[in-house]
């Protein structure tokens, strides 16, 4: 019964979906608002009625249904309810729904604003999401159904959704269960703030193609979609943050990011969307680069779908990829359909969006923010061919080559680099014209104050000049940050009266988008500090030690007291090692590394121990034991400084993005009074 | 080609003189070499199944014995690179952590390279557009009437201040 109102459901959403792309079409070739309006509120329907789907999917799997085949492949009896329901997210057909999901939330909820002042945008920024959503929910109807049972034919076990010809319906007792490694907490947020992050860039998208299509040459389509963008950028941001920081809590292999293909293809649309960001503000501020923005939306639009079907197609084998699927050769054909089709009608409109601006001075702000786009899209087309080359060499050649970490590390590291440098003159920078003399006389005193970053580090003995110029980096643009908003306050103390709290606030409220960027850049900087320890750092010890034996790391030694070996009741056995971790003659922490073996899906999971600080993370793995405790353990060990700034950094990067899109009061349009 | 070769055939060389100058390295013959020495291998090689995760992480059985005979070459005084080049003649180039500089595998370094400048080359076209363009004002007979070209669009902007304020005050 469930199963059959969340397919008929599904269906109604696709139906709704076609009829919603053909009445705004309609509505809009003969001018009749009413079709417009119709197709609207079929839009505002889609995702009320994909709630009903996935709601009947969560029952199933929530019930124990394990007569469907997606049920019984991620779910088991002995998986606690809240597992159950982010199964959700946990295989081929159920992440999919949950994708349409997500993306039928935004589209819903876009018709719910006031379109009064754009109606004319209204029937593309329909047509387009709506096609999108269509896409999607038509590869769960027909090729990825998550509500198709297990059948006994003549010719053996099928699944479908309804009986065939002689079935008979198979119950099997229990299910695989989800993959030990996505039973993580760390997992049941990291897949939805991805998703989000992919699915909120339709919105952006949506406005930019009706834009383009109904000949406007205006900013009305970033003014509407900048909150969309910004959100959506925030959750792609979390959604890698959080995978790293699941990678480093779950994978077991003492790092954050291991340049896999399914990471390269979330951070390519990251990366595309960073730029498109930044190119925005140009556009706002100096009407410049339109082409390149359109460009970059449309880039960052396809390469999230480009991401999905990656991950999808069975194309690529990583810890994150599906099964191998049917669906890989219709996702090309939408996604080269859209970017075919969104680049034509660009290349139509190319003469509409030219500037008449130039570029004025190197040292401008929309010079310096153009040259860190360049920065960023080259790292995008290096991620990109990277993890194209190994297929394409495999067709051409013949033979498989993996393209590994030190091949992207070789291009991100310095970029990085150059990426701080511009971070640093930036916020100093002013718009359409600016001296080197003048950055010059605002950039000397925090340069002063940036040599304690090269003067720190090689007091402490550090001698690898990359790093020292990092952290140099990393000291110039804090301190250039600190500078420029004394700097402001200082400026409105002289000025007026307000006592120094008063103008420290009075200085916020005015440039709240200026200091809600100041405060993005400091988290990136904290993320870059994590990003450079453990790069640079990172050292890693293993060895195999009795009960009572020792292993040294650095200033660290770990001491092995027992090894607890149990069952759960969860359906686990838990291999638990105590460790105690000592520093100076003195134990300061203990430590739990275990190896779960889970029993329904015949797999393990490997958790470190983890020690950590501000300055260092202290890492174990219990990589081997033998059961006679005699024998002793392996345990892979691992010391990175700093890599805790990196997930501060992300939460402080939170809050950049949230005080952006924080309602200004300013903003608010003026009342206007007949006379 | 030739090039490769000999560049190769030095480094073999220094290696080996450098491996036979050293008599009581870790390395040598006899000594049983530690997990780090293997992990210090390991860490470059891939195998074919697991892929993208380097062989010194992977947990998998097949990975665990790939690990064994590299700490069975290294205790028999292999080098790191005969070692390498043993995976490679067993499994190919896809054992590797990058594709060896040859061949058609040059497209993999040269492709981003050319895009990235031509990304620089259109902008330094953007700039050089700022530099055609900025001699037609500076060429102008009238210094002052470049000036007040120039600031024109600020007295506009008061202008429109103006009229702002007028209107939020009324």
């Amino acid at each position: 019964m469930a199963a059959d109102i969340g397919f008929g459901s599904l269906l109604i959403t696709l139906v709704v979906s076609i009829y919603g792309i053909g009445a705004a079409f309609y509505g809009e070739q003969k001018k009749q608002k009413a079709w417009v309006l119709s197709a609207k509120r079929a839009m505002t329907l889609v995702f009320p009625l994909l709630t009903i789907s996935v709601g009947s999917l969560v029952y199933l799997l929530l019930t124990n249904r394990f007569e469907f085949e997606y049920v019984a492949k991620v779910s088991s009896l002995s998986m606690p309810d809240y597992l159950k329901i982010t199964a959700l997210w946990g295989g081929q057909a159920g992440s999919l729904l949950f994708w349409s999901w997500l993306l039928a939330g935004f589209t819903s909820a876009v018709t719910l604003r006031k379109w009064d002042r754009d109606q004319d945008l209204l029937p593309w920024v329909i047509v387009i999401s709506l096609a999108t959503l269509a896409f999607f929910v038509l590869l769960n109807t027909f090729f990825e159904n998550p509500f198709v049972s297990y059948w006994q034919t003549s010719e053996g076990i099928t699944t479908a959704f309804s009986r065939p010809p002689g079935g008979i319906q198979l119950f099997p007792r229990d299910g695989s269960g989800l993959n030990p490694l996505l039973r993580h907490p760390g997992m049941i947020i990291h897949p939805p703030m991805q998703y989000l992050g992919f699915v909120a860039f339709i919105i952006p998208y949506a406005f930019a193609m009706a834009s383009l299509i109904t000949r406007r040459a205006d900013d009305r389509w970033i003014q509407l979609s900048r909150r969309w963008t910004l959100w959506a950028w925030l959750f792609l941001s979390l959604g890698l943050v959080l995978g790293a920081r699941w990678a480093y809590d779950v994978l077991g292999w003492g790092g954050y990011w291991g340049w896999d293909p399914v990471e390269i293809s979330a951070l390519m649309p990251w990366l595309a969307g960073t730029a498109f960001l930044h190119t925005v503000l140009i556009q706002e501020k100096r009407g410049m680069f339109k082409q390149l923005t359109m460009v970059l939306i449309i880039l960052t639009y396809n390469l999230v779908i480009f991401g999905t079907f990656l991950t999808r197609s069975g194309l690529l084998s990583s810890v994150h990829a599906f099964s191998k699927s049917s669906i890989g050769p219709i996702f090309l054909g939408f996604i080269a359909l859209n970017l075919i089709g969104s680049l034509w009608l660009l290349n139509k409109r190319w003469s509409y969006l030219k500037s008449r601006q130039v570029l004025t001075s190197f040292f401008s702000k929309e010079s310096l923010i153009i040259i860190s786009v360049v920065l960023l899209l080259g790292i995008l087309v290096t991620s990109f061919w990277g993890v194209m080359f190994p297929k394409i060499s495999e067709l051409v050649t013949g033979q498989k080559v993996t393209v590994g970490p030190p091949f992207y590390e070789r291009v991100a590291g310095p970029i990085l680099g150059g990426m701080l440098m511009i971070m640093v003159i930036c916020p100093l920078a002013v718009w359409s014209y600016a001296s080197f003399k003048h950055l010059g006389r605002l950039l000397w005193k925090p340069f002063i104050v940036s040599l304690i970053g090269i003067a720190l580090p090689l007091y402490g003995g550090l001698t690898r000049w990359p790093a020292v110029v990092a952290f140099w980096l990393v000291a110039f643009v804090l301190a250039v940050n600190a500078f420029e908003f004394f700097r402001r306050t200082r400026v409105r103390r002289k000025k007026g009266q307000d006592s120094l709290w008063g103008s420290i606030v009075h200085v916020l409220k005015r440039n709240q988008r200026a200091f809600s960027a100041m405060i993005i850049h400091i988290a990136v900087v904290m993320m870059a500090m994590g990003i450079i320890g453990i790069e640079f750092f990172q050292i890693e010890t293993q060895g195999t030690i009795p009960v009572g034996g020792e292993l040294s790391l650095g200033s660290y030694t770990m001491v092995y007291e027992k090894l607890d070996i149990f069952d759960t009741t969860d359906g686990r056995n838990v291999a638990r090692a105590i460790v105690s971790v000592n520093k100076d003659g003195q134990t300061i922490d203990t430590l739990y590394p275990r190896r779960d073996f889970y029993y329904d899906s015949n797999q393990p999971a490997t958790i470190p121990g983890v020690r950590s600080t501000l300055v260092d993370d202290f890492y174990v793995i219990l990589v081997d034991w033998k059961v006679v405790s005699s024998e002793g353990a392996t345990f892979k060990v691992y010391h990175n400084p700093l890599v805790k700034w990196l997930w501060i950094g992300a939460w402080v990067f939170i809050i950049g993005v949230v005080a952006t899109t924080w309602p200004d009061k300013k903003s608010k349009p003026l009342p206007v009074r007949a006379r | 080609m030739i090039n490769y070769t000999k560049r190769y055939l030095l480094l073999l060389t220094s290696i080996l003189i450098l491996a036979a100058l050293i008599p009581g390295s870790a390395m040598a013959q006899g000594s049983y070499p530690t997990d780090d020495d293997v992990n210090a291998v390991a860490k470059q090689l891939y195998c074919p199944v697991c892929e993208n995760i380097p062989l010194d992480a992977c947990g998998t059985t097949a990975c665990e014995q790939w690990r064994g005979i590299i700490r069975d070459r290294l205790s028999e005084g292999w080098t790191e690179d005969q070692i390498k080049t043993y995976f490679v003649d067993q499994y190919g180039d896809r054992v590797l952590a990058e594709p060896p500089r040859s061949g058609f595998n040059w497209l993999v370094y040269i492709v981003p390279l050319l895009i990235f400048v031509g990304g620089f080359v259109l902008l330094i076209g953007a700039f050089q557009r700022w530099r055609k363009a900025e001699p037609e004002v500076s060429s102008r007979k009238n210094a002052k009437q470049a000036a007040k070209l120039k600031k024109a669009p600020d007295e506009y902007i008061s202008r429109v201040e103006e009229e702002l304020n007028k209107r939020s005050k009324g």
